[in-house]
């Protein structure tokens, strides 16, 4: 493992820091830990390309020494699928956040899993929309108040893991941005797999979503309010493991969060390699009625 | 297997086709070789027989995306991998890629975007040919930009405009909109497909400076004009893009006027400076003309048929068709506007280019027009009766 003054020096451009987020914000951990994942696989720097759409977590691609792409609103994952395909090369990694990718640009994410495009996206999910102050997020738990939902929020939340692995990603994690070893083994895991991979990583927003007063408080919390995937809780259609739904709508309890590797797929095809296969077939198609033709 | 090449595929060779054919044919022929879209008629044709031809070919990709809005998304992520790109729809998913039609013009990404039109608004009546999309081509997306729009008027046309339109695209880094219509995409006429070697491409320039002097929107490395050099991905450029207002290093600067304006201003001007190398039209008889009449695209084929007409009548009147519609040939607007007593714009429509011809023509001659909607070619009898003059329609509702 590199030192940390060595793996800054490597992957982040030194004239765009200090970086723009808010003190206590998650952004700058998930960069840790990629940069990490990437030094320890060896991957080719000028070889990845980070792919991103709008939000904090959208703005990380412009600190890393590596090709990036700053999209429109949702769209990082439509943008990443027409790079990789044309080029099976690159690295191509989607940094995006829960408003990018569960409200604005969910069909898009669906799409992209559904046809197992080799691409990797991380989901910083602090649910909330924290780059416009707050508001309302598809992942936001119920009962939270936010300046979107004065009277609570009556929505339930999507579980965009269970989601991902509904719709068949090769790989999918969710952990908080306190469990760093645990992030940084499901980078490597889901940058190795063959296929869409999925990270969603849980994370605070200390100034807009008013949570935390200090790291100590938001390390505890992470730590003691997850809850491990299990075959359990596997059933759960909420992000979140609530006891009593009510409770939510009285107390400040927002649920465990839930936690873990939750899907694996050993040996499905990525897009890339059935494209390559269809190009042959469409190949020997092509020379084979040619051939017919001509011999008539 | 060894693909095949181009001319191999297309059998290079005179064919009954359709506007959406000789568009896929002249794509073919640019090296477009990425093609990503969605079904809509009636554009699906180009969808159709891309997601045919393209696998076939070397290097060659072609997607069926789950909406317009990320087709054109797939296609410029795919243009920074050194690929000529395309996508192909109808109003209704135009009106979807605008606001990726502006971040093509913000990163300067060439990509070509067909828009076959057919009646709107909204879902309007599919099949049939209509000419509204004209001044979305040129401001559907916000804020201040740029943009080249081509617009044929046979099937032949289609295929050398389309082969015109990537090139525009790579010499200038701008998204270039090819505009068709449902009469002369689904119309069955001769079409010449040309060899590869005998069509012209011109390619995007490649950044070659050492990297530590290498800024990615800096212009003048290698070429005076004001389209910078681009670099693809996966090079050691490392090139970042955004969005957002950028200074030449590519970095974001959201808080300074200076900047922006000097970004904005440049999209227009690397424009406004080639503009000669850009515009196209046809003029015919327009020496001794007292009246021309302006049309473009399946509306200026009835156009034509009234002024020739008119002329073994003995009447003086001239034809004009545009064939580059943005940026507005408004030099041969004003200079014919001088000469003459009156402009008739034929569209398809109640009234786009008529208020630009207004506009050039600064009061020098009287501006008639003669507007059709709903899938209705506008008749030669129709356009014969202009000619004789009347009662100037300028219905300032429309």
């Amino acid at each position: 493992m590199s030192s940390s003054i060595k793996l800054r020096e490597k992957y982040l451009k030194k004239d765009l820091l200090p970086t723009l987020f808010c003190p206590g914000c998650g952004n700058g951990q998930v960069l840790n830990y990629m940069i990490r994942a990437l030094d320890e696989l060896n991957v080719e720097q000028d070889k990845l390309v980070f792919v991103s759409g709008i939000g904090c977590s959208s703005r990380l691609p412009a600190y890393i020494e590596a090709d990036g792409i700053h999209t429109t609103h949702g769209r990082a994952i439509a943008f990443a699928t027409g790079i990789k395909l044309t080029n099976p090369e690159l690295t191509v990694i989607v940094f995006t956040g829960d408003g990018d990718l569960a409200a604005i640009g969910l069909s898009h994410f669906l799409h992209a899993v559904r046809r197992n495009i080799d691409i990797k996206v991380v989901c910083i999910n602090n649910e909330t929309y924290g780059m416009t102050g707050g508001q309302l997020s598809p992942t936001t738990p119920v009962g939270y108040f936010t300046t979107t939902s004065p009277y609570q929020n009556i929505e339930f939340a999507f579980n965009l893991s269970f989601l991902a692995k509904a719709a068949g990603a090769s790989y999918v994690a969710r952990w908080t941005t306190a469990h760093s070893i645990q992030v940084i083994k499901s980078l490597k895991k889901g940058l190795q797999k063959k296929g869409f991979a999925f990270i969603e990583i849980i994370s605070a927003c200390p100034v807009n979503k008013k949570q935390f007063r200090n790291p100590r408080e938001n390390l505890r919390y992470f730590l003691d309010q997850t809850i491990r995937y299990s075959p359990k809780v596997q059933d759960e259609t909420s992000a979140r493991v609530f006891k009593d739904l009510n409770e939510c709508f009285t107390a400040e309890y927002a649920g465990k969060i839930i936690v873990g590797e939750i899907a694996d797929v050993e040996k499905k095809p990525s897009f890339s390699e059935l494209y390559k296969k269809l190009k042959e077939r469409s190949q020997s198609e092509f020379w084979e009625e040619r051939q017919k033709r001509d011999q008539d | 297997m060894e693909a095949p090449k181009v001319d191999e595929l297309l059998e290079p060779k005179l064919q009954f086709a359709t506007g959406n054919e000789a568009i896929v044919y002249g794509a073919l022929l640019s090296n477009c070789r990425f093609f990503a879209g969605y079904p809509i008629t009636p554009a699906t044709e180009i969808l159709e027989l891309m997601m045919k031809f393209l696998p076939i070919l070397e290097d060659g990709y072609c997607l069926q995306m789950e909406d317009e809005i990320s087709s054109l998304a797939a296609i410029i992520g795919a243009s920074w991998n050194n690929y000529r790109t395309m996508t192909a729809t109808s109003g209704p998913g135009f009106s979807l890629m605008q606001e990726n039609i502006g971040y093509a013009c913000m990163t300067e990404t060439p990509c070509v975007i067909v828009d076959v039109q057919r009646s709107g608004p909204s879902t309007g009546q599919p099949t049939k040919a209509a000419q509204g999309d004209i001044m979305q081509a040129r401001w559907g997306t916000h804020g201040d930009h740029y943009i080249i729009a081509l617009y044929p008027n046979s099937v032949q046309e289609s295929l050398w405009l389309t082969i015109r339109a990537f090139n525009l695209s790579d010499k200038y880094r701008v998204p270039v909109i090819l505009l068709s219509d449902a009469a002369i995409a689904h119309t069955r006429e001769k079409l010449v497909i040309p060899l590869q070697k005998d069509v012209d491409i011109i390619n995007r320039v490649p950044v070659t400076i050492d990297k530590e002097k290498y800024h990615p929107f800096r212009t003048g490395y290698t070429h005076p004009t004001k389209v910078p050099e681009m670099d693809k991905l996966g090079d050691k450029y490392h090139t970042y893009l955004t969005g957002l207002t950028h200074d030449w290093r590519a970095y974001p600067v959201t808080d300074r006027a200076d900047i922006h304006e000097q970004l904005v201003k440049r999209f227009y001007e690397k424009i406004a400076d080639s503009r000669e190398d850009i515009i196209a039209y046809e003029a015919k008889y327009i020496d001794d003309a007292d009246v021309v009449f302006v049309s473009y695209g399946i509306s200026s084929r009835t156009t034509l048929m009234a002024v020739e007409r008119a002329r073994n009548k003995g009447f003086k009147v001239g034809y004009l068709r545009l064939i580059t519609i943005w940026p507005f040939p408004h030099d041969i607007i004003y200079e014919l506007s001088q000469e003459i007593k009156r402009y008739v714009v034929v569209e398809m429509n109640l009234g786009q280019i008529y208020h630009k011809i207004k506009e050039h023509s600064k009061g020098n001659c009287d501006v008639d027009r003669l507007n059709k909607i709903g899938g209705n070619i506008p008749q030669p009898k129709e356009i014969f009766k202009k000619i004789k003059g009347g009662r100037i329609s300028d219905e300032l509702i429309y």
